[in-house]
């Protein structure tokens, strides 16, 4: 299986049925993209595919196939910096362990809403679970993200 | 499920050293109340090599004890004796060696220290290393206090040697040391202060003149849990290393027969498929063929003569009819009966709850691997002390040859704080069954956690309660139901009196109403349910009982709920500094108007007190949790960030729980299993969250627990509120509200 993470063209030995999570994870060895729950429920998985949020734990390798993939370990860019900023600003993370989600889909609602109402972020990250109950922030630092970008 | 008997407890607790075991108060003070702790002092490490390496730490020289770590570069490593799992310890701990220490904030870092009970024992729980009851920053306050003035004491005297000067003269300020013209960081004198003698005394500073306490100090884990570098147990990687799923009962107490395997072996990656006590290991080189692997078992037979066959509803009609019974008594003050002979009004109510998963958002897990000295465990370690002692018993080993390396854990809300350290346990069951060939990792998948028990247990109470005629409480009689998770523990000998386990009851039998004539029954069931502290404990089911009450009790005698409670309060001045703050900054007062409620609670817990307001509004028939406003006494807040986040986490966690969080039985089968059916609290339900810190001189107590109990009566007081309707039991399911 071919495709490009993180800006570099990768060539993956497994069975294409296998979810994109776990072959970033176990294979790859890049483990800043988190399982939660194993049936898009919870968001912890999210990467981008083409620069739009999905949930990889229900992707497959083979849907990625000649495609550009990109976990936390790859974010950058003017959206991505805002948003990883203000996260940092506002001190958004708890536990932690469910951010690199929140952060991937957050990204990918700044990237196509440069100025996202509080429904909006409602309907974008609505997916992401959060045990710890970080939303208050999550919520300001989008807000934050949003008032630094052009 | 029961892997862990109570002998291999008593074995374990008969390593420690005896005469360490904390007596019943201070380890009840400890668990299930915080605080107060039994103070053993600081152990400092003067002059010996600190061996134990912790993990993401420098491998610097010990200076100057077991808690600071001072290198060449003069970054400051705090040894975090606790685990942080998300309630930002780290962050907290290392202020206080800052604060001490007169350090800058950007040289400080933390690391997690090894497992080590005479080291790192938490101060209220006697010998063991452990974190819960909220106790992590309150048993450490003084231990660190005291570690981060040594240090600075030492260095001081470095400089002095150095410069010729007197100690009198230098100054620090900053990680700056000063003296007349000279000035010196941390790092050219960590190496001399190290060989220097540690004092014996050391004076602490004077709280008026805190720099770093009190301010809101960014968190020291902000960077790597948003770049993907923050390594929890799920991320370790060991050459060699076999991931391992476990598929268990559908039952619990049930226990493996007999299964089939050739299937699962023939799935790429699977490596071997083995019997432990808990049921069938699979093991393979990636996480994804172990999970196939699992799925190909075929023919699996339990046998269930021993397993729990009730379901929700039979429990509940069992513990309705316990509940018409006399119980153990929890409390008595007065005489209930006849002061309720006498109420002008009476209020006759009953409140369910049901069992709760923790559900933390990384799924449980651990890495076990053998090394030359024994084994070595890396996970989001909660109860270091108890994990080696099972481990250890579990393998035929010493506590000490079980090392621990404690990561970041991706939330426990109780959960990892396991008495019969279960998930550990069953990791090192599956490294003995295969003969330590490999490192094994045991990852349990999201319906594994849901449907795997350790729940909070399900409650049901019931309270009679009454006014007077001139609207003074009659009398209060209060019945509960549920199980124990401390009874047949080793933990029982401290914290069950007279049959009566006081995480059941706390919260109600100590209420700080004064409430004269008042009784508290407790009746434990036994259930092989699997139960366990959910963050809160008690607190989370007897706040709701109380405060809904109490407001019931306003209600009856006419009276407002702010003034009713504080005339039961007058000689609780913390209790009612919160309440006047709360009323204040939420403007308690008139009602809010048509299709607008608020309500009101307050509870002490963890030796804190939170007030909550939550003002809820009717749109088309349902209701809309709009804010929710929290007044706090937690002692000195070290970080009020940390705090405000620790509280706006506790009211959604305390949300969730109020609205959806639910797991029932049916014959004795969990009918939940992933998030679709146990529904956590989303973004879009969360409301505005303010809070409000009561300043204070006082030595901090806890705050990861005491921001939830509040929530739920808050806000059945605000929905009878705004609709005259009562809801009692939990969760509301207010999607099936008409308001």
């Amino acid at each position: 299986m071919k495709f490009t993470l993180n800006g570099t063209e990768r060539t993956i030995e497994a069975d294409g049925d296998m979810p994109l999570l776990w072959a970033v994870r176990d294979i790859v060895g890049l483990t800043g993209t988190k399982f939660g729950c194993g049936a898009a429920l919870c968001g912890a998985c999210t990467v981008h595919v083409d620069g739009a949020p999905v949930r990889s734990c229900q992707t497959s390798l083979a849907d990625v196939e000649g495609k550009s993939v990109t976990t936390i370990e790859g974010v950058g860019g003017e959206v991505g910096t805002a948003v990883v900023a203000a996260w940092r600003k506002l001190d958004v993370v708890q536990c932690g362990y469910c951010q690199s989600g929140q952060i991937m889909s957050a990204i990918g609602l700044l990237s196509e809403n440069r100025k996202p109402t509080d429904e909006d972020i409602d309907a974008a990250m609505d997916g992401n679970v959060c045990r710890c109950a970080t939303y208050q922030r999550i919520r300001a630092a989008i807000h934050d993200a949003a008032s630094n970008l052009a | 499920m029961h892997l862990i008997t109570p002998d291999h407890y008593r074995q374990m607790l008969a390593s420690l050293a005896p005469a360490t075991v904390p007596s019943r108060r201070n380890f009840i003070k400890g668990l299930a109340a915080a605080g107060g702790a039994l103070v053993i002092g600081v152990h400092f490490q003067a002059g010996k090599a600190f061996a134990a390496t912790a993990a993401g730490g420098p491998a610097a020289a010990p200076m100057p004890n077991a808690f600071v770590r001072i290198a060449p570069d003069s970054t400051v490593t705090v040894l975090i004796k606790h685990l942080d799992m998300g309630q930002g310890v780290t962050t907290g701990l290392a202020t206080i060696v800052a604060e001490e220490l007169d350090a800058d904030w950007s040289q400080m870092r933390a690391a997690f220290a090894p497992a080590n009970p005479q080291l790192y024992n938490n101060l209220a729980f006697g010998p063991i290393q452990g974190t819960g009851g909220s106790t992590s920053t309150a048993n450490s306050w003084e231990q660190l206090r005291k570690a981060g003035a040594a240090a600075r004491q030492m260095l001081i005297a470095a400089a002095a040697q150095e410069w010729g000067v007197p100690a009198s003269s230098i100054t620090i300020a900053k990680g700056v040391l000063t003296s007349g013209t000279r000035t010196g960081s941390f790092g050219a004198f960590a190496e001399a202060a190290a060989k220097l003698p540690v004092p014996a005394e050391v004076t602490l500073k004077d709280p008026k003149d805190f720099t770093l306490i009190g301010t809101k100090l960014p968190r020291l884990d902000s960077a790597a849990k948003t770049d993907g570098t923050a390594i929890y147990a799920l991320d370790i990687r060991r050459p060699g290393m076999l991931t391992a799923v476990v598929r268990r009962p559908d039952r619990f107490g049930a226990t493996l027969k007999s299964f089939d395997a050739s299937a699962a072996k023939k799935v790429p990656g699977v490596v071997e498929v083995v019997a432990v006590p808990s049921g069938v290991a699979v093991l393979a080189t990636n996480t994804w063929a172990a999970m196939q692997g699992r799925e190909a078992l075929t023919d699996i037979v339990w046998d269930e003569s021993g397993a729990e066959m009730r379901g929700t509803a039979e429990l509940t009609e069992e513990y309705r009819a316990l509940a018409k019974t006399p119980g153990k008594p929890a409390a008595r003050r007065g005489d209930a009966v006849k002061g309720l002979a006498g109420a002008a009004k009476t209020v006759e109510a009953e409140f369910a709850f049901p069992y709760l998963a923790h559900a933390p958002m990384e799924p449980l897990n651990c890495v076990i691997e053998k090394t030359a000295e024994g084994v070595t465990i890396t996970t989001g370690s909660q109860f270091q002390t108890i994990e080696q002692g099972v481990t250890a018993s579990i393998l035929g080993l010493k506590p000490e040859q079980v090392k621990i390396e404690t990561v970041w854990a991706g939330g426990s809300f109780g959960r990892r704080a396991n008495i019969p350290a279960d998930y550990i346990a069953e990791a090192a069951t599956i490294l003995k069954a295969t003969d330590g060939r490999a490192p094994v990792h045991l990852v349990w998948t999201r319906e594994d956690d849901i449907k795997g028990g350790f729940y909070r247990p399900m409650f049901l109470h019931t309270v009679r309660a009454g006014v007077t005629a001139d609207g003074k409480i009659a009398g209060w009689e209060q019945r509960i139901v549920g199980q124990s998770f401390i009874i047949d523990t080793p933990f029982e000998a401290f914290m069950v009196k007279e049959g009566v386990d006081g995480t059941s009851v706390e919260g109600a039998s100590d209420t700080n109403y004064a409430i004269g004539n008042f009784a508290v029954d407790l009746h434990t069931p036994k259930v092989k349910v699997p139960t366990l502290w959910w963050r809160s404990v008690g607190h989370t089911h007897t706040a709701h009982v109380v405060e809904v009450m109490i407001d019931e009790l306003a209600h009856a005698a006419g009276r407002d709920p702010v003034e009713f409670r504080l005339e039961l309060l007058t000689d609780k001045p913390r209790h009612t500094a919160v309440l006047k703050l709360l009323a204040e900054k939420a403007k308690w007062g008139p009602k809010a108007g048509p299709g607008k409620g608020r309500g009101i609670a307050l509870h002490e817990s963890f030796n804190s007190v939170v007030g909550s307001v939550i003002d809820v509004s009717v749109v088309n028939g349902q209701i809309k949790v709009e804010r929710v406003i929290c007044a706090v006494d937690c002692g000195i807040a070290i970080n009020p960030d940390v705090v405000a986040a620790q509280i706006e986490g506790g009211v959604g966690f305390g949300l969730g729980a109020a609205l959806h969080d639910e797991i029932t039985l049916d014959k004795g089968v969990v009918e939940q299993a992933n998030f679709d059916t146990y529904i956590p609290l989303r973004m879009s339900e969360m409301p505005k969250v303010e809070v409000h810190i009561l300043p204070s001189a006082n030595a901090p107590t806890g705050i990861g627990e005491p921001g939830v109990p509040g929530v739920a009566p808050a806000l059945s007081n605000a929905i009878f509120d705004a609709t005259g309707q009562r809801l009692r039991s939990l969760p509301f399911r207010l999607e099936d509200f008409k308001a």
